[in-house]
């Protein structure tokens, strides 16, 4: 068998190895441990990359299924990679590129093991995009959420542990509800493999229907409360924000591994050709992203603090992917799909950016911006303890102000930059469905409903940044300058240099999306890739 | 057989969510690993009820697969009960650390006044 066959396991299996690897050396050899997780994190992306080219051929779509000990499916776990799951673990190594590179100041020396809890994380969130089994992105889910309170509460603190608590508490029950529905559908169907079920759910006779339909909505609700949305989502914005930099910046890919899911799910099993359940859920997910973007827009604008104004345009912008993938059609999804590489892109450099920013305030900055008059300001800058050893970056506040400038832009989604793209898409998309041009009957109450919070929902990030920003950045009398090193600003430029390239070549991305777009609601090529015999069987049949 | 399986599950998951939503750490520690009790049970009945009859088949001549109890969701169980009890036991650590860090066991982390 040759090598490129078994590229679709390597994204996992590089991280484990790596893991495993770190696990084996003395927490003392900070520089040794630091080089192989980049060495891991960079040979990711380079993979990672060569697995998009591998998929974004002309033509047909191509959807490679990697079957994990040669076992046939659908008794065997299968690996399948299209060109969604390739885009989505090309977007988790490049937010962990960036995170490394800022955790190299400063945060990966604070406490064991950060290289180790990073890579099985990365393992997790691969293993998650990549498998075509339910119960097997139950296990991988399990990974990455083991990695991930390792992550949240890395380097202690009262704060974190409070909010590691409660994030913990409640990924567990979000588990077992994921447990619950898995079995149900397993007991009503009898297989566990997604194109399996794609293809036995328009079988299921219709007193079993409504079993079918509680075990799909109950595994909704785990996916749900992953990816944020309202009344699942009031533990996201405090535990981000508790988490220390680099790890939320990491984490802001955690929200999109259950959007990730839901839009894979809810489009094969649910789609056109489900009989009885077609566009099951849809409703749900298009009120429910609406109330999220309404509930982040009003969090944005709470917010008193910067870390927390992050958590909650995460949650702007995982309502707004939500309600896309209720409204459902191609050109949404596609929409979306843009929409979503930004937003990931931009929250995680605004996590990084905290950090850098809290430094140029005051302290008491941090607790209240809005009242920030009634304290006197004779409160001390706290001195930095550790000595940190790396090039200081010169003109630090000028470029943390351009880059927080640009981040501002890309969230609220105004032009240039490539948030306007993504939001116009999906606006777009909303007003013709069937492309423009062509001729429609208008958007229904939803459709407007949505158009309204998508830009309000704007205005109210763009506020509440320009607040922040006047307040760090120009209001000060006395302009303490903060200490920033080159390899901390430098995955912030690099994740805002992505978004301004892909602003550049917004059409090329487009085409890819449009594309992505398009095999999903084929549901027929993602069964007949993984299940070829079956596929040919029922084309005899008809 | 299935009343009493039913009884279980249902006795475990109402003592659990209530347990889920008490104060107190220790509380949600117990209530988690009793919903965890209730969803092993769940995922098993959902095999379908067997007693008596093996999992593994025995490959001699044609089988009946109604004879024979569905070997998954023992699989799946098993994987399940490892993955909870893990996390049960990090969620213990966590707990640890909050009482040490607060003073208090309330997962506010301070008492309520």
């Amino acid at each position: 068998m040759d090598f490129a066959a078994h590229l679709p396991v390597l994204p996992i299996l590089l991280p484990m190895a790596a893991g495993a690897t770190l696990l084996l050396f003395d927490e003392r050899r900070h520089s040794l441990k630091a080089g192989i997780n980049i060495a891991a994190t960079a040979l990711l992306l380079v993979l990672s990359i060569w697995l998009l080219r591998l998929v974004d051929v002309a033509g047909a779509p191509v959807v490679h299924v990697y079957r994990l000990g040669d076992w046939a499916p659908p008794f065997g776990i299968v690996l399948v990679l299209d060109r969604l799951s390739a885009l989505m673990v090309t977007l988790t190594s490049v937010l962990a590129v960036a995170s490394l590179l800022f955790s190299l100041a400063r945060w990966h020396k604070a406490a064991p093991h950060f290289h180790t809890l990073f890579q099985f994380l990365l393992m997790g969130v691969n293993g998650a995009f990549l498998t075509g089994d339910l119960f097997n992105l139950f296990v991988f889910f399990e990974v990455l959420l083991a990695a991930s309170y390792g992550l949240m509460l890395y380097g202690s603190g009262t704060f974190r542990v409070r909010a590691g608590l409660h994030y913990i508490a409640i990924n567990l029950a979000a588990s077992l509800l994921f447990l619950i529905g898995v079995s149900l559908i397993y007991g009503v169907t009898g297989t566990l493999n997604m194109a399996d079920l794609a293809q036995r759910i328009p079988e299921v006779a219709p007193e079993n229907q409504g079993l079918l339909a509680a075990g799909s909505a109950i595994l909704g609700v785990a996916f749900l409360i992953k990816a944020g949305m309202w009344p699942l989502c009031f533990w996201l914005p405090t535990t981000y924000m508790a988490a220390s930099a680099p790890a939320s910046a990491l984490f802001a890919i955690l929200s999109k591994v259950g959007f990730y899911v839901l839009l894979r799910l809810s489009l094969l099993l649910f789609g056109a050709e489900a009989g009885a359940l077609t566009g099951f859920g849809s409703e749900v997910l298009l009120i429910g992203g609406m109330a999220t973007i309404a509930f982040g827009a009003f969090g944005v604008l709470a917010s008193q603090s910067l870390g927390r104004l992050a958590g909650y345009s995460l949650l702007v912008s995982s309502g707004t992917l939500l309600a896309a993938v209720g409204l459902g059609d191609k050109a949404a999804v596609s929409g979306a799909l843009f929409y979503l590489l930004t937003s990931t892109l931009a929250v995680s450099a605004l996590f990084l950016m905290v950090e850098l920013v809290e430094r140029a305030q005051e302290p008491a900055a941090n607790l209240l911006t809005v009242t920030m008059e009634a304290y006197g300001d004779d409160v001390e800058p706290e001195e930095d303890e550790q000595e940190e050893v790396g090039v200081v970056m010169p003109g630090a506040l000028a470029i943390l102000g351009i880059c927080f400038g640009l981040l501002a832009l890309l969230l609220s989604g105004l032009p240039p930059l490539s948030g306007f793209i993504g939001k116009f898409a999906l606006i777009n998309a909303i007003f013709n469905p069937a492309g423009l041009g062509a001729q429609t009957t208008g958007p229904g109450g939803m459709g407007w409903t949505l158009t309204a919070l998508l830009i309000l929902s704007g205005l109210a990030v763009l506020l509440a940044m320009m607040r922040t920003g006047i307040r760090t950045f120009w209001a000060p009398l006395e302009v303490i300058v903060p200490r920033v090193l080159v390899v901390e600003i430098a995955p912030v430029v690099l994740l805002i240099g992505i978004c301004v390239a892909m602003t550049a070549q917004a059409g090329n991305v487009m085409r890819y999306t449009d594309a992505v777009a398009d095999a999903l609601h084929h549901q027929r090529l993602y069964v007949g890739s993984v299940l070829p015999e079956a596929a040919s069987e029922a084309g005899q049949a008809q | 057989m299935e009343l009493t399986l039913a009884i279980a599950i249902g006795v475990l998951t109402g003592s659990g969510v209530w347990l889920l939503l008490r104060p107190r750490t220790y509380q949600v520690i117990i209530g988690l690993s009793l919903l965890s009790y209730a969803v092993n049970l769940f995922i098993f009945s959902m095999g379908r009820l067997h007693s008596g009859a093996a999992a593994v088949l025995d490959g001699a001549g044609a089988i009946n697969p109604a004879d024979y109890a569905d070997p998954l969701p023992q699989a799946l169980v098993l994987t399940a009960i490892v993955i909870g009890f893990a996390t049960t036991a990090l969620f213990l650590v966590v707990l640890l650390a909050s009482r040490g860090l607060t003073g208090s066991d309330h997962v506010d982390g301070r008492e309520p006044h």
